[in-house]
């Protein structure tokens, strides 16, 4: 999987970034992935080993691979309905395929097998239907279709249930729970192993997504970035939705037995919302939500078992919980890596400005006259945290150093960085005067936001578009590059 | 006849309980948060469970406040997540419905298990909703819940109305509008929460969103909307809780949810405003209408240009391009309205009626092909593009200065031959 990953990365060097360094990310992020994986993996061997009888080890090590399984079918299936904004398809879906396992049952008897998942599936596909045409006849906006729709089936459900199938085990809090706790009792040999009953119908459920995910790669892939698009090049963004819908309703009816109708939801949106606050790459997301299944499953189970609680609702609980966590510590979008960035940046912008104004309070006592503003500056008075913080990290930088009078002054170094902020603060005035017709008093202001983030290439581009300009509007010089002047001289 | 005490409790909790779904729920359908409804009843769990724990016994008011503080919380949430994460509102809203459910579920366990008398607390029925153990103390928490819901919309109706019409505008107007979505919400959840002994978590959604869409059939306007929505609730509180009473088998929650369905169904189809044959007679009456104008149109040109005042249907069917059944359906229309009288065999002409008629129709036409042409920047003030005239939607000068040019063209239809 890596390896064509590095391949798809490396084959499209012209998405911006440079190659290699997308290459990296993608790498750190399997890492990421994988290393949060074997911590849970290892830590949940510890807790087998710790707490679970040897002779409890098949039941238990049973229904955790089960709960896996489930899991990490929805969360790939759920990563599409995340992607396309239809999560709560999933929810409804879930709900409304009760009355086409009624009607399954009613028909065979039987409360699993073929029939039932049918049934799901065509009940599945149907909702979407019901719900699109009330959209599209009666003018019901989206939301309101779509809670009508699926309502009424789960209702229509539960009263076939309790019409013809009160009294066999088939109910409708079986329908809700789930019984995920009793799937490791009912075992089948395989190969000499004995596996849960409901491990086999998982583990076909969970190849056959794979198989339909990995045929239909590129249409639902471009279906749940830009289906206007998609229809534009002609690929059945229709037919892709009904399967979609389709397996949406497999897998959940699949799921009922282990985890229950309300979890299934659980299961379908929170890890791919979780696996996409980590990720910006479908292959990421889906590895991602897959993680987050499978860890909320093995992390969910052991919680149930010392809290003496059901499995289903603590792995939901789980599920929500890491959801928490990436939302605060996700590496790109979390909330904590995106307040450090921003105050990484407005650190930058307030160093910045203390050795700009330090060199406009030298610039302006070199040419006998006092720059109000730049004075007041750098007086220390009324600084916020931010500021202060500022002016000790340019001082440990060694960018300032008290002189001889004991005031505050820049270093060489300090003047050297200051001289190359001045110079783009003065080309970029200079370039507004220049090219945009601006009032005078209006130069300054755009100039103090965008000075840091000029670069000395950009600031080299807009000297030659100045033609060599020596002095702003204001009739301050404009400083040279510090490397040119080394070059010259 | 008389009802039976405990019947009539039933019915009034359960009628008063639509009505208020139906109030607060017409906004939530309106402001296109219906699925809203359905994350809260999930995330009410929980705190029903906690609130049970800390008290250790079952008592519905402190229950239900804890299910309204965890639908709050809930709620919340779901503001927080859309407003600062790259979750979507879809995902957020199914976070908290799973995520807090799951939690409820897992409390209800372990609280079965800790009870030695092995009671669930009731807390099943929750799922599903029963009816039958209404007492007349939940009638009257459900009719103050109710009339707290009816005064918080009355004295909020203005701002309410802004937000779920255009919360943008609303926001650009410096109004609070997180604060009246989470109020709003808040009355959404009180809806629920005070449902949810009744019809259960899983269906409560249901009587929030249906009365609330089939009112929207039946008018445009705000005010009408609630009113209808509040009594399409309760209508569909009582007929369920009468139908499913009757019934003995049938659980009240899922019985309620299918009358509401009923609703909903007999009002998309006969709703007078957005139903689906009234908006389809209206088109097709609007369809008939400007047959009939383009034809006295055809009509007028056939008779200017052969300078004879007769004309048969193939003249007209040169100018009138349309299939033969259009045509017929046309022309008849056009001589049941008077405006165009048969003569000898196969031919017609216009009476006089039907000359001022058409003239009248011509002229409109030119102004509307002069105005889009002239001045193509006013076209989209005229809001109505089926409308015969545009002096109504336009200024009077630009009116006079398109007349003025098509005189000076020779192109304004003169009622002198």
């Amino acid at each position: 999987m890596s390896g064509s990953l590095a391949t798809s990365s490396t084959g499209a060097p012209a998405q911006g970034a440079a190659p290699a360094t997308s290459q990296s990310d993608a790498w750190s992020a399997w890492w990421l992935l994988g290393g949060y994986a074997a911590i849970v993996a290892v830590f949940a061997a510890a807790w087998i080993w710790r707490a679970i009888p040897e002779r409890d080890y098949p039941l238990v090590l049973g229904t955790m691979a089960t709960a896996i399984v489930t899991n990490a079918s929805c969360a790939i299936v759920g990563c599409y309905l995340v992607l396309r904004r239809m999560s709560l398809l999933g929810d409804a879906i879930s709900h409304s395929v009760l009355p086409g396992i009624a009607i399954a049952f009613f028909l065979t008897g039987q409360i699993s097998g073929l029939a039932i998942i049918a049934g799901a599936m065509a009940l599945g596909v149907l909702t979407s239907v019901l719900s699109h045409s009330l959209h599209w006849f009666g003018k019901v906006s989206e939301d309101s279709s779509l809670g009508v729709v699926y309502t009424t089936l789960f209702a229509l459900g539960v009263i076939l249930l309790q019409s013809f199938a009160s009294g066999t085990h088939l109910d409708a809090d079986c329908a809700l729970y789930g019984q995920i706790d009793f799937v490791g009792l009912d075992r089948v040999p395989v190969f000499g192993l004995e596996l849960p009953r409901a491990l086999l119908t998982q583990g076909v459920v969970l190849l056959v997504t794979v198989l339909i995910v990995g045929l239909l790669w590129k249409e639902l892939k471009i279906v749940s970035f830009d289906p206007a698009l998609a229809a534009a090049m002609g690929f059945r963004v229709l037919a892709i939705h009904y399967v979609l819908m389709a397996m949406v309703a497999g897998i959940s009816v699949a799921a009922f037995e282990s985890v229950g109708s309300v979890l299934v939801v659980a299961m379908l949106v929170i890890p791919p919302a979780a696996a996409h606050m980590m990720s910006d790459r479908l292959r990421h997301m889906l590895g991602w939500a897959v993680v987050f299944g499978a860890t909320s499953a093995v992390i969910g189970y052991m919680a149930a078992f010392e809290t003496n609680t059901t499995a289903a609702g603590m792995m939901a609980v789980v599920a929500a919980v890491q959801l928490g966590g990436a939302v605060l510590l996700s590496p790109q979008h979390g909330l904590v890596s995106r307040w450090l960035r921003n105050w990484k940046l407005s650190l930058r912008i307030a160093s910045e400005d203390v050795i700009g104004q330090l060199y406009r309070v030298e610039e302006a006592r070199a040419e006998r006259r006092v720059d109000a503003e730049a004075e007041a500056f750098v007086r220390p008075q009324l600084r916020s945290l931010l500021e202060r913080f500022a002016w000790w990290r340019v001082k440990r930088r060694g960018l300032t150093e008290l002189n001889s009078e004991g005031q505050i002054g820049l270093t060489t170094a300090g003047r050297e960085e200051a001289r190359g902020l001045i110079r783009a603060h003065r080309l970029w005035e200079s370039y507004l005067q220049t090219h945009f017709a601006l009032p005078h008093d209006h130069l300054h202001e755009p100039a103090e936001r965008m000075e840091h983030f000029i670069d000395p290439q950009l600031r080299d581009e807009l000297d030659a578009e100045l033609a060599d300009r020596t002095v702003d509007p204001h009739g301050k010089k404009i400083p040279r590059d510090p490397q040119t002047d080394q070059q010259q001289a | 006849m008389m009802l039976p005490y405990n019947t009539l409790v039933v019915l009034s909790g359960v009628g008063l309980l639509g009505a208020s779904a139906g109030l607060v729920g017409a906004f939530a359908v309106l402001r296109k948060r219906s699925l809203t409804g359905d994350a809260l009843a999930h995330a009410a769990l929980p705190g029903l469970c906690i609130a049970f724990l800390l008290l250790g016994e079952r008592n519905l008011t402190a229950m239900l406040l804890g299910a309204l503080a965890s639908g709050v919380l809930g709620n919340m949430v779901i503001a927080a997540l859309v407003r600062w994460t790259r979750v979507k509102e879809d995902a957020a809203i199914g976070t908290v419905l799973g995520g807090f459910f799951g939690l409820g579920v897992v409390l209800v366990t372990g609280i079965q298990h800790m009870s030695s008398t092995g009671s669930k607390a009731g807390l099943d029925s929750y799922i599903l909703g029963k009816t039958a153990g209404m007492t007349a103390g939940d009638v009257y928490l459900i009719l103050a819940a109710s009339v707290a819901c009816l005064a918080v919309v009355l004295l909020l109706f203005k701002e309410f109305k802004l937000i779920a019409f255009d919360g943008d505008f609303a926001r650009s107007l410096g109004w609070p509008v997180y604060g009246l979505d989470l109020l709003l919400m808040t009355l959404v959840a009180v809806a629920v929460v005070i449902g949810l002994p009744a019809v259960g978590v899983v269906l409560m959604a249901a009587l929030l969103i249906m009365p609330a869409a089939a009112a929207r059939f039946w008018t445009e306007r705000l005010g009408r909307m609630l009113a209808l929505s509040g009594a399409f609730g309760l209508a569909i509180g009582v007929i369920g809780t009468s139908i499913s009473a009757t019934f003995a088998v049938m659980p009240a929650g899922p019985i309620i949810v299918l009358t509401g369905t009923a609703f909903f169904l007999v009002s998309m189809l006969a709703g007078t405003k957005r139903g689906v044959v009234a908006q389809s007679l209206r088109h097709r009456k609007f369809r008939r209408d400007l047959a009939e104008r383009r034809l006295l149109r055809a009509a007028l040109e056939v008779s200017k240009l052969s300078g004879n005042a007769t004309f048969t249907r193939d003249d007209l069917r040169q100018r009138f391009v349309t299939t033969s059944a259009e045509l017929e359906r046309a022309l008849d229309d056009a001589i049941r309205h008077g405006a165009i009288e048969p003569c000898s065999s196969g031919t017609y002409r216009l009476s006089s009626e039907g000359k001022l008629r058409a003239v009248e129709i011509a002229r409109g036409h030119r102004l509307w092909e002069a105005l889009l042409v002239e001045y193509p920047e006013l076209a989209s003030s005229v809001a109505d593009l089926g409308s015969v005239s545009i002096t109504p939607h336009v200024p009077s000068e630009v009116v006079e200065d398109l007349t003025a040019r098509l005189r000076a063209a020779g192109e304004w239809p003169e009622l002198a031959p």
